[in-house]
């Protein structure tokens, strides 16, 4: 991996305001919203003892991992590839994949930078307990992030230009954050709905962070629908995107 | 001429999208510290020819050969020895252009000092300016200074100074002058006969994806139907019949503003001034004009351009 190009790479997006505050502050930022009004902060049998704003923790998590994937990323990669960017650095012996490597690391980082926000800024401000089983929370959000990042690079390969690709990825978007339960929480939901939600990724990674909150293993059904999210997507990102 | 030797080597090369043929036969090579232009209308074949030698594209016959390598199943040894100059290839819109040197520096294992290549190309003052807001003069030689940036041995150059204003389009060259005197290869892809003859030590005129010619430039303005136009405006009228009828003359003809142009040889430029003598017609604005690259590109093409 040539380090100058994550470098690069990571500098360019900090040069992107709109990007920053959608993937790093905006996750917080309705975090702090939605704590803020107090009956949100006040226990509820529906939810089994727990509080909106505990629910809205994972919540916010997902949501910024579907900002860096869906929101942030296409629009850079499909614009590299329009502006000729990859083919130019096809003529250099570093391959255009280390580019998009570089990408696919920045905005994991960056997400799980925004993810690492919120979960401190619920403790801090509205003393949402922090996840009981970290090792699992660990491992559900990294599948997770892998997960928004497939999703955002199969976007990209099935989009030909930039402007398909923002198409494409609004689309995809609202789903994303109807599963991921950003209108109501996953758990909220009424049982058939939930579910099919589970069988999505983020419905899948919504119920395999509350399960690590609340300080269980998260559920292998979970995890291994969002493996098998992450498998297929990055197999249709590989086998479809077009370098020129 | 032997296409087996030489730092860039073509041969035979055939590429086709879908139905329409971009190159049907080209041949040539590049000898080692040549500077070896090609030219030819828009649409002939010259940037499909090129991309072949980079490796962005596979041939569908023939063979492209660099520094005796396939530049597509050698394509990374290539890379280390070829730098490329693509036509329409930007850059990250909000990358600076040190950052964009550092990186490009950073691909190689032994690269050039980019600050003396920035400073050549007038690019020292705009080191912090990022891509898009550069002048497409700038970002033309920030595209050249990448490609050198890897210290190759051989250079492509599609459409090297285009967007250039006359004076860095005149430093851009001495630039390449200095770069070829370092003993690297450069393959020029322009359509300016100026930069041609400037520049290039030989020449492939490439018309329809085929080699139309191939020589120095003086060579082929050797070529040129047309060698020598001479025009002057009589103080008395002649016969231009008399005039066509002297040695070498190709045509003649009186212009609105009673000037007359002579289209012939070096020949007809002595025949036409004794006649104007014994006619004693005065000559005024005599002017004498060798014929140029653009007339012998103008005879060996036929593109769609014309």
């Amino acid at each position: 991996m040539n380090t100058t190009v994550l470098k690069t790479e990571a500098r360019l997006f900090a040069r992107e305001p709109g990007s920053v505050f959608w993937v790093t502050v905006s996750p917080t930022l309705l975090l702090v919203v939605l704590g803020l009004i107090p009956s949100f902060r006040k226990a509820s049998d529906d939810l089994g003892g727990l509080r909106v704003v505990d629910l809205y923790v994972p919540v916010s998590v997902l949501f910024a991992l579907i900002m860096a994937g869906l929101q942030a990323m296409p629009p850079v990669l499909t614009g590299y590839r329009e502006r000729g960017i990859l083919r130019r650095m096809r003529t250099t012996p570093v391959r255009p994949s280390a580019l998009l490597t570089a990408q696919l690391l920045v905005h994991a980082a960056v997400a799980l930078v925004s993810a690492a926000l919120v979960v401190t800024v619920g403790r801090a401000a509205f003393g949402v307990r922090l996840p009981g089983q970290p090792a699992g929370y660990v491992l559900a959000l990294l599948l997770a992030v892998a997960g928004a990042l497939a999703l955002g690079a199969a976007v990209c390969a099935v989009s030909r230009t930039q402007k398909i690709a923002t198409a494409v990825g609004s689309a995809v978007f609202f789903p994303t954050m109807f599963t991921a339960g950003v209108w109501v929480p996953v758990q909220a939901m009424p049982d058939t709905l939930r579910g099919i939600v589970h069988l999505t990724p983020f419905g899948a990674a919504s119920e395999a962070l509350g399960d690590a909150a609340a300080g269980g293993w998260p559920g292998w059904t979970h995890l291994g629908v969002m493996a098998l999210w992450t498998a297929l997507l990055t197999w249709a990102a590989a086998r479809w995107f077009r370098w020129e | 001429m032997s296409t087996t030797t030489g730092m860039i080597t073509v041969n035979g090369l055939r590429k086709a999208y879908g139905g329409r043929v971009a190159v049907a036969d080209v041949s040539f090579a590049v000898a080692e510290g040549e500077i070896f232009g090609i030219l030819g209308p828009n649409g002939a074949g010259k940037t499909t020819t090129v991309e072949c030698v980079e490796g962005l594209r596979t041939p569908d016959a023939g063979t492209v050969r660099v520094a005796g390598l396939d530049p597509v199943a050698d394509h990374r040894e290539v890379t280390r020895l070829l730098g490329a100059q693509l036509q329409e290839s930007e850059l990250q819109p909000k990358i600076t252009v040190r950052e964009a040197l550092e990186l490009y520096a950073s691909f190689h294992t032994r690269p050039a000092d980019w600050r003396p290549l920035a400073e050549r190309l007038g690019l020292t003052d705009h080191l912090a300016v990022r891509f898009a807001k550069l002048s497409g003069g700038q970002k033309q030689r920030l595209s050249i200074a990448l490609a050198l940036v890897g210290d190759p041995r051989a250079v492509v150059l599609d459409e090297l100074t285009t967007g250039l204003d006359p004076r860095a389009r005149r430093e851009t060259w001495a630039l390449i002058e200095d770069v070829r005197a370092r003993g690297v290869t450069v393959l020029l892809v322009t359509h300016f006969m100026e930069e041609a003859q400037r520049l290039c030590d030989r020449i492939a005129v490439i018309d329809g994806g085929r080699v139309a010619a191939l020589d120095t430039p003086a060579g082929l303005i050797r070529r040129a139907t047309v060698s020598t136009v001479v025009s002057f405006t009589p103080s008395a009228p002649l016969d231009d019949r008399e005039l066509a009828a002297l040695p070498g003359a190709a045509s003649v003809r009186t212009q609105e503003d009673g000037r007359v142009v002579v289209e012939g040889t070096d020949d007809t430029v002595e025949a036409v001034v004794s006649l104007l003598a014994r006619h004693r017609v005065t000559a005024h604005q005599l002017r004498v004009a060798e014929a140029t690259l653009d007339d012998a590109f103008l005879d060996l093409t036929t593109g769609a351009d014309r």
